[in-house]
């Protein structure tokens, strides 16, 4: 076999090689969804009011990060449920915040109006945010302690799938709470 | 160049111009959906059937009966959407950013490839044509071989001796 044929199956064999590293290397420390470690930071426009909403300006209360959209079913049941959860703990430093996704302004605000969302609402900005959280679907909800640190279970669906994931979910907000 | 030429690549300038002006400030349906991405499902929005993409497509019908712009309207969905919505490419950063390097250096090495292989073809051609040709011999047979042509009149000699 030719000098030149090793070579070039060599370097096939090391490009493939590489790549695949790559790949790995992209799974194991980019976008899983985040459960653990500091919460990623965010600045979005408010939709329930003027202004924008930042995480770090609510640092030092324990946050309820809630991905929803108007045109998702599950939405609609989980909405209620987080905002029950928004009445009872906010006098212990609990803020809710629903962050829309993929949606029209409107669409979204019509939404938060007929499904009683009191609890701040702000919407994402292109995708970028649903990357930092590695979500894949809506609605997804993370908990974040008074550092500013994930903790509990993140929750894929709705928050009242079942009595277990409510369980979760009042579980997870008490550790963010602690 | 002739007038008459220049008159008729002026009308060809002038036709092809005048639909994409129709267009941006005429946009149809049809344009748009197939210029704009569901931002569920990552298909153009003609052919998602997301709730998303019917919103969507509700939104741009009640933009072009109002008299916006195609790029009007894009903008206003980039501004709901991120830019993303017109401009389903990957992004241009961190990992992504080998989407678009890997395809311009495999086509560079296979480039490279192709030459390299071609001037050796060319060069193994070259050599085969530098070869001495054999002279035909005159008598119409093919020529011995020296050495043995040797041999043979060596053979010969100790015959004659």
């Amino acid at each position: 076999m030719s000098v030149a044929l090793r070579v070039g199956q060599v370097a096939a064999v090391a490009l493939v090689a590489s790549l695949l590293g790559l790949l790995a290397w992209k799974l194991a420390n980019g976008e899983g969804r985040r459960a653990t470690g500091p919460a990623p930071g965010f600045a979005l426009e408010r939709l329930d009011r003027e202004g924008t909403l930042s995480l770090a300006s609510l640092r030092g209360k324990a946050v309820v990060v809630n991905f929803w959209a108007s045109w998702c079913g599950p939405c609609r049941d989980e909405a209620a449920v987080l905002d029950d959860a928004w009445q009872k703990y906010r006098g212990r430093g609990l803020v809710v915040v629903g962050v829309a996704v993929r949606d029209f302004s409107e669409d979204s605000r019509r939404f938060a109006r007929k499904y009683g969302m009191t609890y701040p609402i702000v919407k994402a900005n292109g995708n970028r945010v649903e990357r930092q959280y590695g979500i894949t679907g809506v609605p997804e909800t993370f908990f974040v302690d008074r550092q500013g640190n994930l903790v509990g279970d993140p929750i894929a669906g709705p928050v009242d799938a079942s009595e277990e994931i409510e369980q979760r979910f009042e579980a997870s907000i008490e550790a963010a709470l602690a | 160049m002739s007038t008459r030429l220049l008159a008729a690549l002026g009308l060809l300038v002038l036709g092809l111009a005048a639909p994409a002006s129709a267009s941006e400030e005429r946009p149809t349906l049809a344009e748009l959906e197939s210029e704009t991405v569901c931002p569920v499902c990552g298909s153009t929005v003609d052919q998602s059937n997301a709730p998303v993409a019917d919103r969507m497509r509700a939104f741009m019908r009640a933009r072009i009966v109002a008299g916006d712009t195609k790029s009007e309207i894009k903008r206003q969905l980039v501004a709901e959407f991120g830019p993303r919505v017109v401009e389903p490419a990957p992004p241009k950063r961190g990992f992504d950013l080998l989407a678009w390097l890997l395809p311009g250096a495999g086509l560079a090495v296979a480039a490279v490839a192709v030459g390299v292989a071609a001037t050796r073809w060319s060069r193994r051609r070259e050599g085969d044509d530098s070869a001495p040709a054999v002279e035909p011999a005159k008598n119409g047979k093919a020529p011995l071989d020296a050495d043995l042509e040797r041999r043979l009149d060596e053979e010969l000699a100790r015959f004659e001796a």
